[in-house]
């Protein structure tokens, strides 16, 4: 049914195992299995309702705060399962951040934004935070046009600023993995393309897991892609074979534009 | 409007039948509201201007002619005729208004120096001032006694302010100790307070009436002197400033129809400052319980129908059950346990500050319930996913993102219950507010908040001055005045209400989740 086939060979960052997501009685995801290399970009597109959002939603247990929602299966990351019982969800998703479709930065300034998380975990000196946040700022390629108006109100940004104000808010936090829900459909091509770059320069740093229901654009950002239908993953590998030599009817199809 | 009409039926069709409706029934909202403010505001103004004071003489074939000095209250039609009311200020010597067929123009006069006598008993006194005495010797008389006279009410109200200090402070704290020094000083304020008390008779105004008596007037009985005919309109402008600012700063006299309304202020504004303080925190977190926490099972949904349901229970009714609950049970038993030495004399265990403000409360809980759940429905689930997904917790979520957001919503519902406990009466009567009490529940005595005393408010003033008193027409542009004022407060409150939420929407608009 799938097939797993990471590209190369480091030990991979998130394994998934037989996993099951319902939504009351209905079946949301169907027993997938797959591994997520680290320090790559792994692409899940398919069609709306396929199941890629929520697949993502399980990786920082996000699933959790959705009534009914009942998850069956493993998620290992660094080899421990993240639905066992003794899991802090507050601490695995500080080590699993995520970028939402919509840039939803908080009505605070741009330097509280950033803060935020940061507070959370720990007390800071003054200077460390400051320096914290540049980090986070410069390492969302957002420094350069935010350093001078660090109180100004975040919703004064373009949303091409505030969704990379919100993936510094992500990364602040120095997690392992970084999951964005289709990180730019909310955006205008310019920012889209910035967006894409930084994507390429955050695997360096991150295992980045992104879905979309751009082609194009996971075509261009990923280094292994699944392709997901009705809850199951169709296929899975590098992006280059899946885009160029599907060899699934259905991912064929889609890839081709026949439905989606 | 760029929509084409098509056909006889476009009027119809487009609904602009409805938009008429809607502006004619929005166009009279807004006229009752202004003609409410009208009237009051034109009601109430008489109590404050110096009216002008008419020498009518009467020409009665059947008694001997006669000359009053009396002001102008209203001018009724009746049929072909019109008649006056007149308010003579004789009140000791006869009814204090008349009515009377409109006089011809040359029976009436208006003399510069007919005066009127603001009394601190008696009500009004007009009359014309022929001469002041000091010890019983004669300083001034004639044009000159004037500026004699209002020097001697100056002197006269700073012999009132020292005796009421003397009175209200000095000897009760005296009395209070018991070391030797303190029962000279005793002794030497209650000889001082005799001898101020005998001074008040030092100064007299001879003031002759209308009918050609004259009467021996104690200035310290005058409240303050003015000669309407002969003030200029700035004058009496000024005039009436300072008859609003009494207005607010001074206790009722003469059984409430004259005086001013302070004490009632204070009682409204403790009352609804004291209700707040125990429905805000209550129904804030009510609030929050049931939006964030509880979960959407049959009985929070039941639990929610009933508070929306609360809203519209008879404010009498909550009246009767904080009578029966506060008052009575934990009143009594509060008596039973911490006063018991006062008893069979209740402290708590009768009508006063405390239960009237927490019944308040329970009447308005709804109000803030609604509100602040509002406005916890109006933020949008993205934000807090937002900060789920960076590692906080639902409390740190709560407390750090969403409750800034939603002040300004619990704000409105604040206001809004402020505005509506303002404006009830029904369950202050049966519990604690009173027509007059000498002690306000804010002093200077330990400890300064008297919780158990009873009180006076604004709306329950304004029933008793309107309906209970002795002297209607007396009192009836003070009945505008009263309604005038509560009605600007609870204007007030709203329309801050209004703004706030005005302020609300601007700001986090384009946060809010768009439907689809």
């Amino acid at each position: 049914m799938m097939s797993s086939e990471p590209s190369l060979a480091p030990p991979p960052a998130l394994e998934v195992e037989n996993l099951s997501l319902y939504y009351d009685q209905q079946v949301a995801l169907r027993n997938i299995s797959l591994a997520v290399s680290a320090h790559k970009v792994t692409a899940f597109i398919g069609p709306s309702g396929c199941g890629k959002s929520s697949l993502l939603r399980c990786f920082n247990r996000m699933n959790d705060l959705v009534q009914g929602a009942r998850v069956r299966g493993e998620i290992r990351l660094g080899g421990e399962n993240i639905y066992a019982p003794s899991v802090d969800v507050a601490n695995l998703r500080r080590r699993v951040g995520m970028v939402f479709q919509k840039p939803n930065p908080f009505p605070m300034s741009v330097y509280e934004n950033v803060a935020y998380g940061l507070r959370l975990s720990q007390r800071w000196r003054r200077r460390a935070l400051d320096e914290a946040v540049e980090w986070a700022l410069k390492g969302a390629a957002l420094w350069d046009e935010v350093k001078n108006r660090l109180d100004a109100p975040a919703l004064g940004l373009s949303g091409g600023q505030q969704q990379r104000l919100v993936i510094a808010r992500a990364i602040a936090l120095k997690p392992e993995v970084l999951l964005l829900d289709e990180p730019a459909s909310a955006l205008d091509p310019i920012s889209t393309l910035r967006i894409e770059e930084l994507i390429n320069e955050l695997k360096s740093d991150y295992t980045v897991i992104i879905v979309t229901h751009n082609m194009q654009q996971a075509a261009r950002v990923s280094d292994d892609t699944a392709f997901m239908y009705e809850g199951e993953v169709i296929e899975y590998g590098s992006a280059d074979t899946l885009f160029t030599n599907p060899r699934h009817r259905r991912t064929e199809d889609y890839i081709t534009g026949r439905y989606g | 409007m760029t929509i084409l009409v098509t056909g006889p039926q476009g009027v119809r069709a487009q609904g602009r039948g409805w938009v008429w409706a809607g502006a004619l029934a929005v166009s009279l909202c807004l006229a009752l509201v202004v003609g409410l403010l009208m009237l009051l505001l034109t009601q109430a103004a008489p109590q404050f201007w110096p009216r002008t004071v008419y020498a009518i003489d009467l020409a009665n074939p059947e008694e001997p002619p006669q000359t009053i000095w009396a002001q102008l209250w209203r001018s009724e039609r009746e049929g072909a005729q019109t008649r006056w009311l007149l308010k003579a200020g004789r009140r000791e010597s006869g009814p204090d208004f008349l009515y009377l067929a409109q006089p011809r123009s040359e029976d009436v006069r208006m003399p510069e120096q007919v005066g009127v006598w603001e009394r601190r008993a008696w009500g009004d006194l007009i009359g014309r001032l022929l001469a002041v005495y000091r010890d019983g010797e004669r300083m001034a008389e004639g044009e000159r006694a004037w500026p004699w006279m209002l020097e001697m009410l100056r002197s006269a109200e700073r012999q009132h302010t020292a005796i009421q200090e003397l009175k209200q402070r000095r000897i009760p704290r005296l009395a209070a100790t018991t070391t030797p020094d303190a029962s000279a000083e005793f002794l030497a304020a209650e000889a001082e307070l005799r001898r101020l008390q005998a001074d008040l008779d030092e100064d007299q105004l001879l003031i002759e009436l209308a009918d050609g008596r004259s009467i021996l007037l104690p200035a310290a009985d005058v409240v303050r002197a003015y000669r309407p005919n002969a003030m200029a309109w700035w004058e009496k402008t000024f005039w009436m400033l300072g008859s609003v600012g009494r207005f607010f700063s001074e206790a009722p006299r003469e059984a409430n129809t004259e005086g001013g309304v302070f004490p009632a202020i204070v009682g409204t504004v403790l009352l609804v400052f004291l209700m707040t303080v125990f429905v805000a925190p209550l129904g804030v977190l009510a609030a929050i319980y049931l939006h964030e926490y509880a979960r959407n099972v049959w009985w929070v949904r039941l639990l929610r129908i009933t508070v929306h349901n609360l809203a519209g229970v008879p404010s009498i009714v909550y009246g009767v059950f904080g009578l029966g609950f506060f008052v009575y049970g934990l009143g009594g038993w509060l008596d039973q346990r911490l006063f018991a030495e006062n008893l069979p004399n209740p402290t708590f265990g009768t009508g006063g500050l405390l239960w009237a403000a927490l019944t308040m409360a329970l009447l308005t809980l709804p109000v803030v319930i609604v509100a602040t759940e509002e406005g916890l429905t109006r933020i949008s689930g993205s934000l807090r996913q937002a900060s789920f997904a960076l590692g906080a917790t639902q409390f740190e979520t709560l407390w750090k993102v969403v409750l800034p957001m939603v002040r300004p919503a619990m704000l409105t519902g604040l206001i809004l219950a402020i505005a509506r406990a303002a404006g009830e009466v029904a369950p202050l009567m049966l519990l604690g507010v009173v027509k007059l009490t000498p002690e306000l529940p804010l002093d200077t005595a330990m400890p300064f908040f008297h919780l158990e005393r009873k009180f006076m408010h604004l709306g329950f003033h304004l029933y008793d001055v309107g309906f209970q008193s002795p002297h209607v027409e007396a009192a009836r542009p003070l009945v505008y005045a009263v309604a005038l004022l509560l009605v600007l407060i609870v204007i007030a409150l709203n329309l801050f209400a209004v703004r706030l939420r005005h302020q609300l929407r601007e700001r986090y608009r384009h946060l809010e989740e768009t439907p689809g």
